[in-house]
């Protein structure tokens, strides 16, 4: 066994010590009756030489952002890791400590929490920050539970249908073994309507919850529907994309009280979908309503400055069945990653990031756009990906000829949205190239192209 | 050696003008901003954050990398969070391009071998827990709980509709519990109900007959408990509860003790034993735990709840091998003609499912770790791992109690709870004294003061990946600092950059951005 220190001796040795004859005496506790009498119904044990072929051969049957070009996103997105995140995040002095409950063993993971949160709320414009959840989706479920115990409202919640229908999915999961109704606003245009909002808003309702910009990529009048939600008194949460914010305006601009995001975009890789890092901030006044961990600043008993975990009095282990939520972990390994890359970046490459991503998304949508076939869903400003429409009604053919090419070209959307079917979601991030864009034209307008030299 | 000046604040150490990060130059025509988005819709200015080069940024984060202690270089013998070895293979086989660079919206014709990989770890997340059902989904322990009890609900909703039963309210929760126990309950919409345990730490069975009845959903149970000890009465507390028409939920923290020795699911022989439990893969299947998260909370449940899990689940088909394939096969492998090739698909069409608990998948890096680790080991393997976990509790159980007395008796699973009690009665040192001492002595401390029903609690969990050196030299350590000053204790650590931070302050006055 790899990882196991005990030999035989020492085994002999401590059982004596312990004063068992053998090992299984140790398991005297166990009635013999629930016990397990056979060997686990499991494949033999790989050297790490097996495994590493076992593993090849698994990966072989995959395709990757790695081996072709991807154009997909939906909430997941193939942006630049920089070398520094995955030097840092391999650092074991991080990746294999745990929680900081005792702070002095921990100043560097508290320190980094406490830079994280700093990031985020500069980031967002918002007040404060918590130490990170789950993923996007389950911080936006969170924001939901949180704005109905801060507005003592629990009668509904209101969201477009250009929130992540994943996102969406959570919310109502959350909700379900409660009583409170999920309003869900259509939206045509692709993006929500201020006045329709409006009419659906009453002194029952405790959140609005807006994507900015939303699962289509379009950019919502964030600021209309910040000032309906505030004229009846429900709080807003915003779901941002955090690369956005090199040049979108910041959440806690437009009068966001709850801003929730998925943040692996901030250097955490793809994986399939997870783990990712979910950020949450709000107002200061929400702050003692807050899931989740959050480091905060004081002072040891020299007076030097130093953080620890604090209002811990939400949290589940002091406060049990009273605590804000029952989340018991933070994506630590995830937020050091993200204070990692926004520290690499710095304002200037999170604003080149964000400009790219723009202009390559708007390039790629007009190179598109010129093939009589596609047009764009809905006449809205993206940012980094947009919704585009097959003439032909073929949008399975049309991503699976683009796979054999290559190409990972869109999400279709009809399994979400029935009346967009024949629509798929495109996504540009800084890493495309011009000439992958191009390539991707070539193939969904069916000329036989290759793919551009992978370097 | 310590640097106090590169572990400034990143917003201490930045200077107007510095960067790392170099863009690309765009290679495609370029647009006004104003002709692409509304003007309100763009941001004034760059974003507030911190100007490093990248020199700075490394050794910035390298330095306060050096402040925390950590698996790989002290004993960390925290107890209920398994801290034990976090293998360099599983690491290296996260980060292949072909695991790591995936997107979860990918066709399921190019991701065959992710899914064959999560279809095997549900199948043997099923045979290690006896229980036939799994979701991968849930994204911690404590999400996995959540998620398992709003299956619960959604399957007592069909029940009270088909049988007229009135709607089941409660959770019975023992109370040396994990907090996200009642917590998971509350938010899942149930009101949780406290069983008391008895001096043993056993649940009292009592308090159960007095408080299970009719409204009783689901009973939370961690076995081995919170204290390191198996409990006696398992068979009887699951046929109780589920006379009651009530469920079993295992909560799996503690299934390092156990694994290839006895099945959850097996908890009541020709009957349903635990009906739903999680798994935490970041502590029995090795982590890591990277400094808080991330961790998976898969579930697997009983047949009857299967329906209810959340979508989608991978599932596997046989398929007749496309005409390609064939014609691979007639070349190469002409015994495989006409053979049926197993082809893997997400299931959504799961109409009782309760839905999503987040998006995408699951925690794949941390689930596919856990499969490395365990394909690493086998069958055997888990048992030895298992066994040697108990040896090595029970061998340092055996050196501690006569430095702190384990109240809970001779023998423990995985771990034990020592108190500091009586230490404090006679001498004025707390459990907290200890923990902060042994930093000094080079020692992560154990959990202390939990669970809640053992006085000055001491948590001690070593894991299988640790030596008989090791835990002498802890148990030598332990004798030492209950021979030590008492204001010696009190003003501990002595050798560390920072010590006793006011707590108070920090919860009174929070500080809890840079600038504040």
């Amino acid at each position: 066994m790899p990882y196991l220190y005990n030999t035989a001796e020492d085994q002999r040795d401590m059982l004596e010590a312990i004063g068992a004859e053998t090992i299984d005496d140790l398991f005297a506790g166990i009635p013999d009756e629930l016990r397990l009498n056979r060997p686990l119904d499991l494949p033999e044990a790989l050297s790490e030489m097996e495994m590493d072929r076992h593993l090849r051969e698994l990966t072989a049957k995959n395709s990757h952002a790695g081996n072709s070009v991807c154009f997909l996103g939906g909430g997941c997105y193939d942006h630049f890791i920089p070398a520094v995140v995955d030097t840092i995040g391999s650092r074991s002095e991080f990746y294999t400590s745990y929680t900081p409950y005792q702070a002095e063993a921990s100043q560097g993971n508290l320190q980094v929490v406490f830079e994280y949160q700093s990031l985020i709320s500069r980031l967002t414009g918002m007040d404060v920050s918590n130490a990170s959840l789950y993923d996007g989706a389950s911080a936006a479920a969170e924001a939901v539970l949180m704005a109905m115990s801060a507005s003592r409202r629990h009668g509904k919640i209101v969201m477009p249908e250009s929130l992540h229908p994943e996102y969406r999915a959570t919310i109502a999961t959350y909700l379900e073994n409660l009583d409170t109704e999920i309003i869900t606003i259509e939206t045509p245009t692709g993006v929500l309507d201020a006045q329709r909002l409006a009419a659906e808003l009453d002194e029952t309702v405790a959140a609005v919850v807006l994507q900015q910009p939303n699962f289509f990529g379009c950019i919502e009048d964030a600021q209309s529907v910040a000032q309906a939600a505030r004229d009846a008194g429900a709080l807003l949460i915003t779901a941002f994309d955090p690369i956005s914010l090199g040049i979108l305006t910041r959440p806690g601009d437009y009068g966001t009280n709850i801003a929730v995001a998925e943040g692996h975009t901030l250097g955490t890789p793809m994986s399939y979908g997870g783990p990712f890092l979910g950020i949450m901030a709000c107002d200061k006044k929400l702050v003692r309503r807050m899931p989740g961990r959050i480091a905060g600043a004081t002072v040891d008993r020299r007076g030097t400055p130093c953080y620890v975990l604090t209002l811990q009095t939400r949290e589940q282990h002091i406060r049990r069945e009273k605590a804000t939520s029952n989340v018991c972990t933070n994506q630590g390994l995830f937020a050091l990653r993200a204070t990692v890359y926004l520290s690499q970046l710095g304002p200037q490459g999170l604003c080149e990031t964000a400009s790219l991503c723009l202009q390559k998304s708007h390039y790629a949508a007009e190179q598109l756009c010129e093939q009589e076939r596609f047009s764009r869903a809905f006449g809205q400003p993206t940012f980094k990906e947009f919704v585009i429409r097959d003439a032909e009604h073929d949008v399975e053919g049309l991503l699976k000829t683009a796979e054999r090419a290559g190409f990972l070209a869109g999400v279709p959307l009809g399994q979400w949205y029935p009346d967009l079917a024949d629509c798929f979601l495109v996504a540009v991030t800084e890493k495309r190239t011009r000439s992958e864009i191009d390539a991707l034209v070539r193939v969904l307008a069916g000329e036989s192209a290759s793919l551009p030299a992978q370097v | 050696m310590r640097n106090t000046h590169d572990t400034k604040t990143i917003f201490e150490l930045s200077k107007s003008g510095r960067r790392a990060a170099r863009l690309p130059a765009c290679d495609v025509p370029m647009c006004d901003v104003a002709d692409l988005l509304p003007a309100q819709a763009v941001s004034a200015g760059p974003p507030a954050l911190p100007e490093l080069s990248e020199p700075q940024v490394i050794r910035h984060f390298v330095n306060l990398s050096t402040l925390n202690m950590s698996v790989d270089t002290h004993f960390y013998p925290l107890g209920s969070c398994t801290m034990k070895y976090n293998p360099k293979r599983n690491e290296r086989a996260a980060a292949m391009p072909g695991f790591a660079d995936l997107h979860p919206y990918q066709s399921e014709d190019t991701l065959q071998g992710m899914l064959e990989l999560l279809y095997e770890m549900q199948e043997t997340l099923q045979e290690i827990s006896g229980l036939p059902a799994c979701s991968l989904q849930p994204a911690a322990g404590a999400h996995g709980e959540l998620a398992a009890l709003l299956v619960a609900a959604a399957y007592f909703r069909d029940v009270a509709s088909e049988n007229g039963d009135e709607p089941r309210t409660k959770v019975l929760v023992p109370d040396n519990a994990h907090g996200t126990n009642p917590a998971s309950a509350a938010m899942a919409g149930f009101e949780s109900v406290t069983i008391q345990t008895t001096a043993a730490g056993f649940v009292d069975m009592d308090d159960l007959a007095a408080k299970l009845d009719k409204q009783v959903a689901v009973l939370m149970i961690t076995n081995p408990s919170t204290l390191g000890l198996f409990e006696p009465h398992m068979r009887e507390i699951a046929d109780q509860v589920h006379a009651m028409g009530g469920l079993i939920y295992l909560d799996g923290a503690n299934m390092n003790a156990i694994l290839g020795i006895t099945r959850p699911g097996d908890w009541s022989p020709g009957k349903e034993g635990a009906d739903m439990q999680h798994y935490n893969p970041h502590k029995t299947f090795s982590g890591p735990h990277g400094g808080g998260g991330p961790g998976a909370g898969p579930i697997c449940v009983v047949e009857k709840l299967a329906p209810y899990l959340p979508a989608p689940v991978v599932v596997k088909e046989l398929r007749g091998a496309s005409c390609e394939a064939r014609e691979d096969a007639d070349n190469s492998r002409p015994e495989t003609q006409n053979s049926q090739l197993p082809y893997y698909r997400l299931d959504f069409d799961r109409p009782k499912s309760i839905g999503r608990v987040r998006a995408f998948f699951g925690n794949v890096g941390v689930l596919l770790r856990a499969y490395v680790y365990i394909r690493t080991h086998g069958p055997d393997g888990l048992k030895r791992i298992s066994e040697n976990a108990v040896l090595n509790a029970n061998y340092l159980l055996s050196r501690v109690k006569h430095i702190l007395p384990v109240p809970q008796g001779e023998r423990c699973m995985h771990e034990f709870v020592a108190s500091a009690s009586a230490l404090r009665r006679d001498k004025d040192i707390s459990a907290m004294d200890i923990a902060k001492r042994l930093l000094d002595y080079g020692y992560h401390a154990p959990t202390v003061y939990f669970p809640l029903t053992v006085a000055e609690a001491m948590m001690i969990e070593p894991t299988e990946s640790e030596s008989k050196e090791t835990m002498d030299a802890f148990a030598e350590t332990l004798f030492r600092i209950t021979e030590e000053d008492a204001q010696l204790l009190h003003e501990a650590p002595h050798s560390t950059a920072v010590s006793r931070p006011d707590e108070v302050r920090a919860a009174r006055q929070p500080v809890l951005v840079y600038g504040d």
